[in-house]
């Protein structure tokens, strides 16, 4: 009964939270564009600064679902709690689809940036593998019929990606300092100005806001589809 | 007006970015949300079939 | 119950059995890498400075191939269930289960790379360097190969998921291998092969235990 006790706990604490996150996120957002949209144009990027307040915050958000996912995935294999790996899979379609917002919107930036729509530098080529691994994850979770099973095996993939994923943005900045003299754009520049900076982080801010709420929200789709199992097979809730 | 639209000459890199930003954002949230009206359907079902 | 250098000696016979082993994965190598100068164009120049990443591409896929086969027959027909009793640790089963595939398909990769660097025009010194990245880099395709095929050794038909877990993984051992190559022939600054060595030893070193891991999870339900 205490495996029972804890996703009831989480379904009311969720419940009095969440209008709280989605309101916060929607004044986040809300405020983010304002203040992106009424910044001035960059004297060296021009109105193209715009597009950081959207690929910034995508890719800020994918990452931390990565961690997040690595997170529950290692208490999940080492506490065995069955929240956990909720929590891991319910975040993995959620990351990949921020990372694949990520390359899109960074895509866009790059094109009158750099005059390219694509560079292989450190961080967009690791960023572009971290949506593989995420995809590949998906595929394996759903490929495993079990379902403990699936979120044990998961779980030492996704720790397994932990791990290597600072080695290989390591090893592909290493390569192409080495290899090339041009400049590589690091987003935001040296120093970014307030005026900027605020809509940045109320952009960011709305973005991680969002995804707790879409997280929490998918969390407790999957404890009633859970419920509805036990319940049809006669199991009392 | 049209000097916010035209983005500087940038508009068609900014704008798409920003569109492209909604519309995935705006999928999420009803995926997740029809996703879990379902959920919480198919329960209330199940547990009137007891 | 099965000693460590048994198990090897009886995966390694197994491999040249089953598949042609080593003879599949060099045939596979090289077929691959003669590809790419049909599909690029014949100047020398040019083949010589995409070889390293060409051939190290090539060898990730040809060592790739045999690696689901690393558990999986054992799985199905139980075998993998009474090797795991055996007095030796699943972490130990996993370095000997590493050490067979390697001895089937970096080796015998590695012996076959000189010819096909010559193939492709590369001068006798970054030749040497790309057999030696070889030679240093193939344990980690086969350590990290290890861990996919643990991941999967139970799905069905997971012979894509393999490879798409796997790649994203072993993204710097082709960096550092093909960089080396690069780095010889157009005289840059060296340590490419250092950081593979590093990479490599830390793979071998680590990736048992997410193998025995996996397989555990696999085995015990």
């Amino acid at each position: 009964m205490q495996t029972l006790a804890n996703p009831t706990r989480f379904m009311a604490a969720s419940q009095s939270i969440l209008p709280w996150l989605a309101g916060a996120a929607a004044i986040s957002l809300g405020a983010g564009l304002v203040l992106g949209f009424a910044a001035p144009p960059d004297y060296q990027q021009g109105d193209t600064v715009k597009i950081m307040f959207v690929h910034v915050p995508a890719v800020w958000t994918a990452m931390m679902a990565y961690g997040l996912l690595a997170l529950a995935s290692l208490i999940g294999l080492v506490n065995r709690h069955p929240l956990a790996d909720l929590a891991a899979r319910t975040a993995a379609p959620l990351g990949a689809a921020f990372t694949a917002l990520g390359l899109i919107t960074g895509s866009l930036w790059g094109r009158p940036m750099w005059g390219a729509w694509w560079v292989w530098d450190g961080r967009l080529t690791t960023f572009l593998l971290l949506l593989f691994i995420y995809v590949g994850y998906i595929a394996l979770w759903n490929a495993i019929e079990d379902e403990t099973r699936a979120a044990r095996i998961c779980a030492v993939l996704a720790l397994v990606g932990a791990v290597n994923l600072p080695v290989i943005e390591f090893s592909v900045d290493w390569w192409t300092t080495l290899h090339q003299g041009e400049s590589i754009f690091r987003a935001g520049g040296p120093l970014i100005a307030p005026v900027f900076l605020w809509p940045l982080f109320l952009m960011a801010l709305g973005y991680t806001l969002l995804f707790f709420v879409l997280w929490i929200i998918r969390i407790r789709t999957e404890i009633l589809v859970r419920q509805s199992r036990r319940t049809a097979m006669g199991i009392s809730a | 007006m049209i000097a916010f639209l035209a983005m500087g000459g940038y508009a068609a890199f900014v704008w798409p970015a920003y569109g492209i930003s909604l519309a995935c954002l705006a999928t999420m949230v009803a995926v997740t949300v029809r996703d879990y009206r379902r959920a919480k359907a198919q329960l209330t079902y199940a547990t009137k079939q007891k | 119950m099965m000693s460590f250098m048994a198990l090897v000696s009886r995966d390694v016979r197994l491999a040249v059995r089953a598949g042609g082993g080593a003879a599949l994965a060099v045939a596979f190598f090289a077929a691959a890498a003669t590809l790419v100068p049909l599909g690029v164009g014949a100047d020398l120049w040019l083949l010589a400075q995409i070889a390293g990443g060409v051939l190290w591409v090539a060898a990730v896929l040809a060592a790739l191939l045999s690696l689901d086969r690393l558990f999986q027959a054992d799985f199905d027909d139980g075998s993998l269930d009474i090797i795991a009793l055996s007095p030796l640790s699943l972490e130990t089963i996993s370095v000997a289960k590493i050490l067979s595939h390697w001895l089937t398909t970096g080796v015998p990769l590695t012996l076959v790379s000189p010819l096909l660097g010559v193939l492709f025009g590369l001068p006798a010194k970054a030749i040497a360097v790309l057999s030696l990245s070889l030679l240093m880099g193939t344990p980690a395709i086969s350590a990290i190969g290890a861990i996919g095929a643990g991941l999967t050794l139970a799905i069905r038909r997971g012979g894509l998921i393999l490879p798409l877990v796997v790649l994203p993984l072993l993204a710097p051992a082709v960096i550092f291998g093909a960089g080396s190559v690069l780095a010889t022939l157009n005289t840059m600054p060296g340590g490419a092969l250092a950081l593979l060595a590093a990479y490599s030893l830390a793979a071998v070193l680590l990736a048992p235990f997410a193998v025995a891991a996996a397989v555990r999870l696999n085995l015990g339900g």
